[in-house]
C-alpha cells in the first residue's frame, strides 16, 4: 500500500492514572478510524503522564497480550494501527520509557528510549533503564522507525533508522515548553520542528511527531505536532497547546521518487563511519 | 563576546498564554476554579490580578487590599484601580490593629523585622480570605526577587501557585504593558510599601534594569563572574548579586529533612504535585 492516513494525536493525560488515558486513546483512535485514519500516533508515555518520578513503578506494564491495558489497545487495533506510549517493566523488573507499534491485534514492534536526559529540567535517567537497540521494522503500510523525544535530538538514532531502510520516521514526545527570549515562539518548539524538517530532509523519509499537550505543575507541554515529507515539505502542523486530531496522507511513492534523484542514501558510507568511528574508540575519543 | 545587554524581551502574547492556562489548569486540578491575591497597588500583584480574572473570570478572583496605617494612600488607590480594571471582587481588610497589638509587645524591633511582619500578616489574612472565598493563593513574586531573596519567607513569598516567578521584574513590566495594566501602576517606582518612603532599588541598591541585565547572563546564560565584568558589569557589583543569590537559597527550597530512613519526604520521596489529576 504505497497511500495511507497518518492521525497525531496530541493529547492531554492524568498523572498516573492509565485507566483514563486509556478511554481517551480508545476514543481517539475510534474518532480517527471514523475519520479515515488508517494509522494514529500518540505522544511519548501517553498512557501514564510525563513527571511520573515515584509513580513509575506503580504504571508499568508487561506488555503482554495477557496486560488488560495492552489487550484493549490491540483489539482497537484491528481498526487501524496504533503506536502508544507506556512505562515498561521487563522479566527482570527493569522499568523503561516505551513506545509500542500495535497492528491488526499484535505487537509489531517495541521502541525502548535509547537517550534518557537528565539535564536541566529532565529525570529520565534518574527513574528509568536506557533501551540498548534501535531497528526499524515492517509495517503493513512501510518500514517504520520509531524514536522517542531525546533519541531524536541526536542524528545517530535517525541515522542508523534510515540504514535499516526505515521510510517514515515517528517521534512520539513529551516535550515541555522553553525559551522564550528573543525570537517570537518556544525555543524548544523550533528546534524540534526545525529538526524534523533537516531528518525528512537528510535522510528521504517522512517524519511524523507527536507531542503531548497541557501542564504538570510548572511545565508546559506545547504540541504541535507535525507530519513533513521527504523533501521537507509540512503537509500537516497541529496547534499549540490545544488537543488536537491531526490527519495527513502519506504517499511512500514520494520517498522512492526522491530517492532515486537524490540518492543520498545508495551513496551513503556506513562502513566508511564504522571505520572511523572504531578509530575515535580506539582513541578513547568516544 | 556577549552583549552587556542582552535583550530580556519576551513573547507577551504567549507568555499571556501560558501563564492564564497555568492558573486555569493548575488552580482546577486541586478542585478549585478560584484565586485570591494581595493587591498592593504595585506592579507585580497588579499582573497577576489580570492574568488570573484572564484565567478563571473575574468573578472567580478575590482582591484583598491589606493596608497598615502607614500605607500610602496612593498606593490604595493604585490597588482600586487595578480592582476596577480588571473587575474582579475585593475585600479591604486593614491589618493595623493586628500589626500594632503584636508591634507592642517587640518596641525594640527594627524596620526588618517590623516590614516582615507586616508582610507574615498579610499572608494570614491571604490564606484565612481563601478559606472563605474558596479559592487558593495566587504568588506575586518576579524572577529578580526569588534569586536575590528580596522576599519575607512565609510572608509575601507564601503561596498556592506563582505565575511570575519566571518573569524578571523587566519582563513584568513587558507583559504587564502588554496585557493592559494602567500607565499610573506601570509609571510609579518599584515598592514592597513596608515602611514610609521605601524603594525596591533603593533598598537593593541598583536598579531592576541593570540587576535583569546581570541575572540574566548569569542564570539564563551562565556566564561565569569574569565574563560579567569583561560584558562590562563592574566587579564589586557581580560579587554582590552573586552572594545574594547564594545566601538565599534557604528561601527557594522547603526546609531540610534529616534523612534517617531509606525513604524520606524530598530526597527519594518523589512525586509531581499533580499526581493523580
Amino acid at each position: 500500500m504505497s497511500t495511507f492516513v497518518a492521525a497525531l494525536a496530541q493529547i492531554n493525560t492524568k498523572l498516573g492514572d492509565v485507566p483514563a488515558n486509556l478511554d481517551k486513546h480508545l476514543a481517539l483512535a475510534a474518532e480517527a478510524r471514523t475519520r479515515g485514519a488508517d494509522l494514529i500516533v500518540f505522544p511519548e508515555l501517553s498512557l501514564t503522564g510525563y513527571m511520573l518520578q515515584d509513580l513509575a513503578p506503580s504504571v508499568a506494564l508487561r506488555p503482554t497480550p495477557q496486560d488488560d491495558t495492552l489487550r484493549r489497545l490491540l483489539e482497537a487495533s484491528r481498526a487501524l494501527d496504533l503506536v502508544v506510549g507506556f512505562v515498561e517493566r521487563d522479566e527482570a523488573h527493569r522499568l523503561y520509557i516505551s513506545s509500542a507499534y500495535l497492528s491488526r491485534g499484535d505487537i509489531v514492534h517495541i521502541h525502548r528510549k535509547l537517550y534518557l536526559p537528565t539535564y536541566g529540567l529532565f529525570q529520565d535517567g534518574r527513574f528509568f533503564g536506557v533501551g540498548t537497540t534501535a531497528r526499524a521494522f515492517p509495517t503493513r503500510f512501510g518500514r517504520m522507525g520509531l524514536l522517542i523525544c531525546e533519541d531524536f535530538w541526536h542524528v545517530s538514532p535517525p541515522y542508523v533508522l534510515w540504514l535499516d531502510g526505515a521510510e517514515i520516521l515517528l517521534c512520539a514526545s513529551a516535550s515541555p515548553g522553553r525559551g522564550m527570549q528573543g525570537e517570537a515562539g518556544l525555543e524548544s518548539a523550533r528546534w524540534v520542528e526545525s529538526v524534523g524538517q533537516a531528518y525528512a530532509r537528510l535522510f528521504s523519509v517522512f517524519v511524523a511527531q507527536t507531542n503531548r499537550v497541557g501542564l504538570e505543575d510548572g511545565l508546559t507541554f506545547w504540541g504541535g505536532a507535525s507530519l513533513h515529507a521527504p523533501d521537507g515539505r509540512c503537509l500537516a502542523q497541529a496547534p499549540y497547546f490545544e488537543e488536537a486530531l491531526t490527519l495527513a496522507e502519506i504517499d511512500l511513492s514520494e520517498v522512492s521518487r526522491l530517492r532515486t534523484r537524490l540518492p543520498l542514501l545508495r551513496d551513503e558510507r556506513p562502513d566508511l563511519i564504522l571505520r572511523e568511528l572504531d578509530r575515535l574508540r580506539q582513541a578513547g575519543g568516544s | 563576546m556577549t552583549q552587556a545587554s542582552p535583550s530580556l524581551d519576551i513573547d507577551a502574547e504567549l507568555a499571556r498564554r501560558i501563564l492564564t492556562d497555568f492558573l486555569r489548569t493548575e488552580i482546577g486540578r486541586t478542585g478549585f476554579s478560584r484565586g485570591v491575591i494581595a493587591v498592593s497597588g504595585g506592579l507585580d500583584s497588579a499582573l497577576a490580578c489580570f492574568l488570573a480574572a484572564e484565567a478563571l473570570g473575574k468573578e472567580q478572583v478575590l482582591a484583598l487590599r491589606l493596608p497598615y496605617r502607614t500605607s500610602t494612600p496612593d498606593s490604595l488607590e493604585d490597588a482600586e484601580t487595578v480592582i476596577r480594571a480588571t473587575g474582579v471582587r475585593s475585600v479591604t481588610l486593614p491589618i493595623t490593629d493586628a500589626a500594632d497589638a503584636l508591634l507592642r509587645e517587640v518596641p525594640e524591633s527594627d524596620l526588618i523585622r517590623r516590614g516582615n511582619i507586616l508582610a507574615r500578616l498579610r499572608m494570614i489574612v491571604a490564606y484565612d480570605q481563601s478559606a472563605d472565598f474558596g479559592g487558593l493563593v495566587i504568588g506575586t513574586g518576579n524572577k529578580t526577587e526569588v534569586l536575590l531573596g528580596y522576599t519575607t519567607l512565609f510572608g509575601d513569598s507564601a503561596s498556592a501557585l506563582n505565575p511570575l516567578g519566571d518573569l524578571y521584574k523587566t519582563q513584568v513590566r513587558q507583559l504587564a504593558r502588554h496585557i493592559g495594566v494602567p500607565e499610573t501602576i506601570l509609571a510609579k517606582a518599584p515598592s514592597a510599601g513596608l515602611w514610609p518612603g521605601q524603594t525596591d532599588e533603593g533598598e537593593l541598591g541598583f536598579t531592576y534594569a541593570e540587576v535583569d541585565r546581570l541575572l540574566f547572563l548569569l542564570v539564563d546564560e551562565r556566564l561565569t563572574p569574569d565574563e560579567c565584568v569583561a560584558a562590562g558589569f563592574e566587579r564589586s557589583f557581580v560579587d554582590r548579586v552573586l552572594e545574594r543569590i547564594r545566601r538565599n537559597q534557604y528561601k527557594r527550597m522547603q526546609p531540610p529533612i534529616a534523612k534517617l530512613s531509606n525513604r524520606t519526604v524530598g530526597y527519594d520521596f518523589l512525586y509531581s504535585r499533580d499526581w493523580g489529576t
